[in-house]
């Protein structure tokens, strides 16, 4: 019986010739990250004081202060003061801020590798699935252990196969791909479980997509979000500097999967998550009655080069709605400048958008945009859960930079198909 | 390495979630202090009638909810020897491995009754029923995540093995 990618990531981590899952084993971490929530600042700093005060590798603990950033309040601003003031203290070689949310730049600065284990304190640590990295989300205490030791233990997931055939018509995206993934297998129907998404139209994806898919793979209750690594991956990677050899993992044709998923992306059409819950999917055309008083086009599941560039080609020449406030916030530093450097973001500020700093702040309800009591919000991050953006009493809808883009143009929920190829 | 654990039976159903095991409105007090309200909302004389090294039995997801370490960290306090259940929430479990809660999964728990005397083998992943002499399958836990949950959790690992 063949090995899927999990099981071979996590034989060559656990320094054994095979794994099967259900086995509980100690791993090898490549690379640590954790950020300015729950990274130093909780229980970490203060166990470490008492227990040992040395990182097990200066190299392999990245650290991202993302959600804070820019901070709105001086008690935000004591939160990244500190984790800065740690990572210098400890020796840290690769602390960042300021720059957009953590999986963004962990992709970025080529820390997701094919074949290696990634552990971040956030949940969306997911994202490094699209690399063929085994990169998921841990709690602060197994942190301290990671820190510590450089290992933690992990049970080897079953995996549930995702099979995407056909091409996605045009003004359909990826993140409707993941949206129409977890509307089907439900917000805990992964749970513990590997989900991997194959097929042609995931080969087809080029990186910034194929990220929007396994960032989200979290919110059916999935270990890792894993797509094979290819040409695409390489690609992208040396582009980012990466000059290592890359173990390029993937299942074996005869693996074993508890479960198998097809879908059809010729079918699919513009998908929305309703609130308050990911998996409550409908198609964008049945939500034509929701007004919409904000829009926000950003994060680390939809804020990358091609969302902008989605985005902008429906608002380019247009204006956004007068009852509707369009935020926008490039997922990293670098693309901020990329999207400068080819006009997109005048593009967007012309039709009414506001081009903010790149952080998490907007999509985790910390600072930067948060919505009053009755409002609603289409939003291209990653929950939507009660009270997610601001007010307890507000709601949020996910959808693609598409969907939001031309939501924005009418101020209700709006399949963007109707502005393509249209002259303005 | 204890590589055994036996223990009587407390059966409860499904979906037994972070604020049944450990009520939200005992969270500010300590640990010892709220621990005897655990499961209170299911079962009113729960920890009247638990003692240590009893094991709870259950259906699907135990400890859906909240990634708060107080839940694992109640049945920890008062004695817990091990929870089984269909299937356990993910953080769940791991917060408590982390914290020394021994958890299995088990898909045969709805033959196993409140009160009966379980022996579980830890290392094989078999259940022994010795009041209806009965065996089931369950998930099992290497002697090196026993060991992990005998020195009382990770952070304790951590300060025995760095010698604090």
């Amino acid at each position: 019986m063949g090995k899927t990618m999990s099981e071979k990531i996590l034989a060559k981590a656990a320094g054994k010739s095979e794994v099967f899952a259900g086995d509980i084993e100690w791993v090898d971490i490549d690379i640590a990250m954790t950020d300015d929530v729950l990274g130093p600042r909780i229980e970490i700093a203060e166990h470490m004081e008492r227990i040992h005060d040395e990182v097990w590798d200066k190299e392999k603990l990245v650290i991202i202060s993302d959600h804070y950033t820019p901070p709105a309040t001086p008690k935000q601003a004591e939160l990244v003061k500190y984790t800065r003031d740690w990572s210098k203290a400890h020796g840290i070689k690769h602390y960042y801020e300021y720059i957009g949310p953590c999986h963004q730049i962990l992709a970025e600065k080529g820390f997701d590798l094919p074949g290696t284990v990634v552990f971040g304190t956030d949940s969306h640590t997911t994202t490094g699935g699209a690399f063929g990295t085994f990169s998921t989300g841990c709690g602060s205490t197994e942190m301290l252990g990671i820190i510590l030791t450089g290992k933690t233990w992990v049970k080897v997931p079953e995996t549930i196969q995702v099979i995407w055939n056909g091409t996605l018509p045009e003004g359909v995206m990826a993140k409707d791909i993941s949206l129409a993934t977890i509307g089907k297998i439900g917000h805990a129907g992964a749970t513990y479980k590997a989900v991997e998404y194959q097929g042609e139209t995931i080969r087809n994806l080029i990186m910034d997509e194929r990220m929007a898919i396994s960032n989200m793979a979290v919110e059916m209750g999935a270990k890792v979000g894993l797509i094979e690594p290819d040409e695409t991956t390489v690609e992208y990677l040396r582009n980012a500097g990466v000059t290592k050899d890359l173990d390029m993992i993937t299942s074996d044709s005869d693996a074993e999967y508890c479960e198998t998923y097809t879908f059809d992306a010729s079918a699919l059409e513009p998908m929305v998550a309703c609130p308050h819950a990911v998996d409550n999917v409908k198609p964008a055309s049945q939500l034509a009655d929701i007004e919409i008083q904000q829009v926000y086009i950003g994060s680390c599941t939809g804020g990358r080069l091609s969302d902008l560039r989605a985005s902008a080609d429906i608002l380019r020449g247009r204006k956004v709605h007068p009852d509707v406030r369009l935020l926008v916030s490039p997922a990293s530093q670098d693309i901020y400048i990329q999207a400068s450097a080819e006009g997109i973001l005048k593009d967007l500020a012309e039709a009414g958008a506001v081009i903010m700093a790149p952080t998490c702040g907007v999509c985790a309800g910390l600072h930067s945009g948060l919505i009053a009591n009755g409002e609603a919000c289409i939003s291209t991050s990653n929950r939507n859960f009660l009270g997610r953006m601001g007010s307890s009493g507000s709601f949020v809808y996910l959808s693609s930079p598409a969907t939001a883009a031309a939501t924005a143009l009418t101020g209700r929920i709006t399949d963007p198909r109707q502005f393509l190829n249209q002259e303005v | 390495m204890k590589s055994e654990i036996k223990g009587n039976v407390f059966k409860f159903g499904d979906n037994i979630n972070t604020d049944i095991i450990s009520p939200p409105q005992y969270i500010e007090l300590t640990v010892e202090e709220a621990s005897v309200h655990a499961m209170e909302g299911v079962d009113p004389t729960f920890t009247k009638r638990f003692q240590p090294g009893d094991i709870i039995v259950a259906g699907n997801n135990f400890g859906s909810g909240s990634s708060r370490e107080t839940s694992p960290l109640a049945l920890r306090y008062l004695g817990t020897g091990a929870v089984v259940a269909k299937y356990f929430a993910r953080i769940f479990y791991r917060n408590s491995i982390n914290i020394g809660l021994p958890l299995f999964e088990c898909s045969e728990t709805d033959k196993i009754d409140a009160g009966d005397v379980l022996r579980i083998d830890t290392a094989n992943g078999i259940i022994y029923n010795e009041t209806k002499s009965e065996e089931y399958k369950c998930s099992k836990i290497p002697d090196h995540i026993m060991s992990l949950i005998e020195d009382g959790g990770l952070v304790k690992r951590l300060e025995k093995m760095f010698g604090k």
